[in-house]
């Protein structure tokens, strides 16, 4: 459990760290809570030459209730996301969904901005964020944008961003009182999910984003097209199974997965609706 | 029961804490991997990437001039470094095959992991990096990773031997010739069943780690290694590398568990020592997570059929194991003799008459190879015996735990003389059976179950059990020699009053987790009449204590525990001499009681073993021909092995949409027989039951067909948490052990003996109602849905 050598700096700020970035180029990588690329690192999957410390980076973790959203600082720990007021009032699925990644020490180090950057299909926040219809604010060389978090997502460990681009701010809309369900299956607590599901639903509309169901996080639309048309919840539910092409892997075969995956959304859309 | 003698005091059943816990929660406690030892070299292993196939060339010459690099071997390089291939001690029969096993591979690799070239550097990470740097040309084989795929001899691994066999060892036990077939002929109600124990890799929390030290004048060396069999190993290491034995120590330090995976002979410190040797400075190595799954022997891995005949009234007349062992690429210390540990065991808790017919063929795989875990075969026969005789219910429609109180051995029966020649010395089996439905509430889970799976539920209730009879407490030597086993089963104790009345207890027990310095003391506690806190108890030096024959088998206390209460004995005897001397008494007339002897009848005529202590070391006056000093040493070897038994039950709840099992309720009943601390006994059958919920719901060493390791890190294999597994509720009976003074039997491997078969028929039973029969293990969410699909869809009903 040795990586391969690497060379450390440590950035104060945003700026401090693009301009770090700018400067090493393709060999350098922010490490921020380090809990997804520290374990690839030991296993030497990734070797990159110039590690930019960014998770001290203080002015970006915070919640703040920006009138119509909440915005979250991308460096903001799982388990602030997990016990924020701000968030169990405007958006508790995306804090109750938090509170299922890994187990209490993954929650203190690992950061959302880290979670969403990694874009790994297989994590909880990059799904959930995404039925929220949430907006990542990045930042770069020339300055901010905004993606919406339906464009973000390229292909499996791939997105949006830039190698100079940081993630600085997820900006969730709030959730006006929509009833809400995170389904995590897995088949030990502090495990990613073999297949997950984060739903919304107020009257005609719903969200639904599944995890682990493809190379992406994948947007159901036509689950919540289904919602919108006044389809029953279990026929809209069987809809999901067709939205992705998921892998095979040690835990389910893609027959299962897509089972799992009708029978997960139905159990979400159930609960949204009581 | 002498142990009654000193009630006065009895710490003896109180639930004393670990005195172990303290420095192990502080971080005081030191591992191997902790020991700070200037000037050692670090080893790195280079490990081969493919299952079979032939080495054709090693270029090491880009490793060489990595900084720091200070040596590379290949196994070529060391091949005249060895006296003898590593050690198998078990034989278990005369014409057993086991190929040339050395610590590095020269011409051709036989499993993943199989070691190829030694990197020694002065730092880790330079070790690392070499290993990136070595370049090996290999040409792949195929490989064989399927049992009966190996059973064929299509491909032979080890070709010098010609087949892929190791060995068969049969059992026939038969009252008149061919009454076994007779029977089954005879038989109304036939069952025959097939179950795959699949390879479970033991995951002890500290992965193992070595550092050899050598003493460059003179040729002592000292190894140091995360091991459960210090002594063994010190006898093992000597032979192996020519070495005189007196000239080497081995040193177990704080052990972070083990379960039979540290009960071996390893390459690496086989090769610690040489390397040690050879560059005269210490050498050290620690395993790595993914090295430790690859690397470090595997359990369980065997094909079973069992088949039982019985009677109209489900008696059971005969029982056939058919055995195929996987023993993987060779031999280690102790493999070939796993499935013999359960081949007694296969009627398990039931009176059978002479009609048992076993065999087992063990054979070679490309596969790291498999050795002794918690259990050791005994598991897999408890397993096959339970399932069978749920299926044997099925097959007569009546209620489970109804069949095996018309097989369990009776009370009255014991001690018991079984079919195998073997004496169960005492056991009440429908005792801990009826306790466990007790905490069950059998009764009212069966009455909840009946209006909870109605056509339609999706969730399921089902309960299951188990009975268990446990051959443990590995000993009597000669019943190991009649199995072949190459050393004894005795095991040795010094018992020493020191000038203040304090005591050193020294054992050739080697705890990695067990607890023995807490039950060690209050054994000397109760015998002497010493506070526990007095006593210190010394082991896993070979240089502190040079007999011994470790831990494993559940055999440290009924073997070692009841050692040291005989050495209390003798020293006791030599004690009460030295009383009657200064007392002016006759030795017979003193009673020892609460630590001071006293005549019988005055009382007042007493001395405390203090002054007697004091007294044997200034040994001013004492007895004629009395040797000073109050000490005494023993090696126990028991006539008899050690039987604890037990009942589990469980309740689990199967979600059929989605095939995940919830384990509601979990009942252990164990019959250690006396407990010494029944927080340790708890403690042993919690973690104990862990591992065995572990292979029935979550742990597999999955290999694809090329034979890669597809589990290799803890992300994939999946040790189940605290958060993953149930509140265990236990439960006891206590039927002493008429074979030792203590009335103790094993308890370390009985949790993971009855938790497996419990928690698959009870998931059986939950999906009974869909037709389902079988289950395999692990029965993971997709497996028990796949099982659900099959028998709903396929009409098996
Ligand atoms: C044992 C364990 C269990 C886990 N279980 C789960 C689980 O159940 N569910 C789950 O969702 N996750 C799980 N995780 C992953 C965890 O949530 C990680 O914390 C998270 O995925 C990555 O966040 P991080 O801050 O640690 O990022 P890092 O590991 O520091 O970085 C990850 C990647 O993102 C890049 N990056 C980080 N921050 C930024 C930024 N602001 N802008 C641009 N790029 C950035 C880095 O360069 C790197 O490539 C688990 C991790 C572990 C170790």
């Amino acid at each position: 459990m040795i990586p391969a050598a690497f060379d450390y700096k440590r950035a104060s700020s945003a700026a401090e760290a693009i301009s770090l970035v700018s400067q090493y180029g393709s060999d350098a990588k922010f490490l921020a809570g380090g809990h997804s690329l520290l374990p690839l690192m030991k296993l030497r999957l990734a070797q990159p030459a110039m590690l930019i410390d960014i998770g001290r980076v203080k002015d970006l973790s915070y919640i703040k209730d920006a009138g119509n959203h909440i915005a979250i600082g991308a460096l903001t720990r799982h388990m602030d996301v997990e016990t924020s007021k701000v968030l169990h009032e405007h958006a508790p699925l995306l804090s109750h969904a938090a509170g299922h990644v890994g187990d209490a020490q993954v929650r203190h180090r690992g950061t959302i901005g880290g979670s969403i950057a990694h874009a790994d299909p297989a994590s909880d926040l990059p799904a959930t964020t995404l039925a929220l219809g949430a907006t990542y604010v990045v930042q770069g060389p020339k300055g901010q944008r905004e993606i919406a978090a339906a464009n973000f997502y390229k292909g499996f460990l791939e997105s949006d961003l830039a190698a100079d681009e940081m993630l600085v701010e997820i900006r969730v809309p709030k959730m006006q009182g929509a009833g809400w369900s995170f389904q995590k299956f897995n088949r030990r607590a502090q495990d990613w999910a073999i297949v997950g599901v984060a739903a919304w639903r107020r009257k005609g509309e719903a969200g639904v984003a599944l995890v682990n169901m493809g190379s992406t996080p994948i947007l159901a639309t036509s689950v919540a097209g289904a919602i919108a048309k006044g389809a029953s919840i279990s026929d809209a539910a069987a809809m999901a199974s067709n939205e992705a092409d998921p892998q095979s892997d040690l835990n389910a075969s893609t027959e299962y997965r897509k089972h799992l995956a009708s029978v997960l959304v139905r159990r979400a859309l159930e609960a949204a609706s009581k | 029961m002498t142990i009654t003698e000193n009630k006065p005091t009895s710490i003896i059943g109180t639930r004393l804490l670990r005195r172990e816990d303290p420095p192990l929660l502080t971080g005081e406690a030191k591992f191997t991997n902790d020991l700070n030892i200037p000037g050692a070299l670090h080893l790195a292993v280079l490990r081969s990437p493919f299952a079979h196939a032939r080495i054709k060339s090693i270029n090491v010459s880009a490793a060489l001039k990595i900084a720091g690099v200070v040596a590379v071997y290949t196994g070529k390089d060391l091949q005249s470094t060895w006296a003898a291939p590593m050690p198998c001690a078990w034989p278990v029969t005369a014409d057993m095959k086991n190929p040339p096993h050395f610590p590095l591979a020269s011409d051709k690799v036989n499993y993943v992991g199989d070691g190829v070239a030694a990197v020694l550097a002065t730092n880790e990470t330079a070790s690392r990096d070499a290993l990136d740097a070595i370049d090996v040309e290999y040409e792949p084989l195929q490989a064989v990773v399927d049992l009966e795929d190996a059973l064929s001899d299509k491909n032979v691994i080890h070709k010098d031997l010609g087949t892929n066999k190791s060995y068969t060892w049969p059992l026939l036990v038969e009252e008149t010739p061919g009454c076994v077939e007779e029977a089954f002929k005879k038989a109304k109600y036939k069952v025959k069943e097939r179950y795959v124990q699949q390879r479970l890799i033991p995951m002890a929390m500290e992965p193992r780690a070595i550092a050899a030290v050598p003493q460059p004048f003179g040729g002592d060396i000292t190894l140091y290694s995360a091991t459960q069999i210090p002594h063994i190993l010190k006898v093992m290491t000597a032979l192996t590398l020519g070495i005189p034995e007196q000239q080497v120590r081995v040193v177990a330090p704080s052990v972070g568990g083990g379960f039979g995976s540290k009960l071996d002979v390893y390459a690496e410190e086989l090769l610690c020592m040489a390397l040690a040797r050879k560059h005269n400075t210490p050498v050290r190595w620690v395993e790595e997570r993914s090295e430790n799954a690859q690397a470090t022997i595997q359990g369980r891995g065997q094909i079973q059929e069992i088949e039982l005949a019985a009677d109209e009234k489900g008696k059971i007349t005969a029982v056939r194991v058919r055995i195929v062992g996987d023993m993987g690429a060779y031999l280690q210390l102790v493999t070939p003799g796993v499935p013999l540990l359960g081949a007694f065991l296969y009627a398990g808790v039931y009176d059978i008459p002479k009609a048992y017919d076993f065999s087992c063929t063990s054979v070679f795989t490309n596969l790291t190879p498999t050795d002794a875990y918690r259990g050791a075969g005994r598991p897999e026969a408890t397993y096959a015996i339970e399932m069978a005789i749920e299926a044997l219910a099925r097959e007569m429609k009546i209620d489970p735990f109804e069949l095996r109180k018309r097989n369990y051995i009776k009370k009255e029966q014991f001690p018991y003389t079984a079919f195998s020649g073997l004496t169960y010395d005492s056991g009440d089996h429908l005792l801990a059976a009826e306790k466990a439905a007790t905490l069950t509430d059998l009764a009212g889970v069966r009455a909840q179950q009946k209006k909870q799976n109605v056509p339609g539920a999706t969730k399921l209730l089902g309960v299951g059990m188990s009975s268990y009879f446990e051959m443990c407490g590995l000993a009597p030597s000669r019943v190991l020699a009649s199995l072949n086993y190459s050393a004894g089963g005795w095991e040795a104790a010094t018992v020493r009053v020191l000038p203040t009345n304090k005591v050193q207890v020294i054992t050739g027990t080697s705890p990695h987790g067990q607890g023995h310095e807490t039950s060690w003391a209050m054994i000397a506690s109760e015998k002497l009449g010493v506070a526990p806190e007095d006593v210190d108890v010394l082991h896993s030096d070979t240089a502190i204590s040079a007999l011994g024959l470790d831990t494993y088998g559940s055999r440290s206390l009924p073997v070692g525990g009841v050692a040291i209460a005989l050495a209390c004995d003798k020293v006791i005897e030599k004690a009460k001499l030295i009383a009657a001397h200064q007392l002016e008494c006759a030795a017979e007339d003193l009673q020892f009681v609460g630590g001071t002897f006293s005549v019988k009848g005055s009382p007042d005529r007493a001395l405390p073993l203090a002054a007697i202590a004091f007294g044997a070391f200034t040994a001013h006056n004492l007895p004629d021909g009395c040797e000073p000093n109050l000490e005494a040493q023993v090696s126990y070897d028991p006539p008899n092995f050690s039987w604890p038994f037990g009942t589990h039950m469980c309740v689990v709840e199967v979600d059929t949409e989605t095939g995940a099992v919830k384990i509601l309720k979990y009942i252990a009943v164990d019959d250690c027989g006396n407990q010494i601390n029944p927080l340790i006994v708890e403690g042993q059958v919690h973690g104990g039951v862990v591992q065995g919920i572990a292979q029935a719901l979550f742990e597999e060493a999955v290999y694809d067909s090329d034979g890669n390791l597809k589990t290799s890190t803890l992300a994939e294999y999946l040790v189940p948490a605290a958060s993953d597994v149930p509140a265990i509720t236990t439960g006891h009976t206590i039927t002493p052990s008429p074979t030792n003074q203590l009335g103790v039997k094993g308890i370390g491997e009985a949790g993971t003996i009855g938790a497996a078969p419990t928690v698959m028929t009870a998931i059986i039973d939950a999906l009974s109602s869909l037709g389902v029969t079988s289950m395999a293990m692990p029965a993971s969410p997709q497996t028990v849905w796949k099982t659900i699909q099959e028998a709903t869809r396929g009409g098996k009903k």
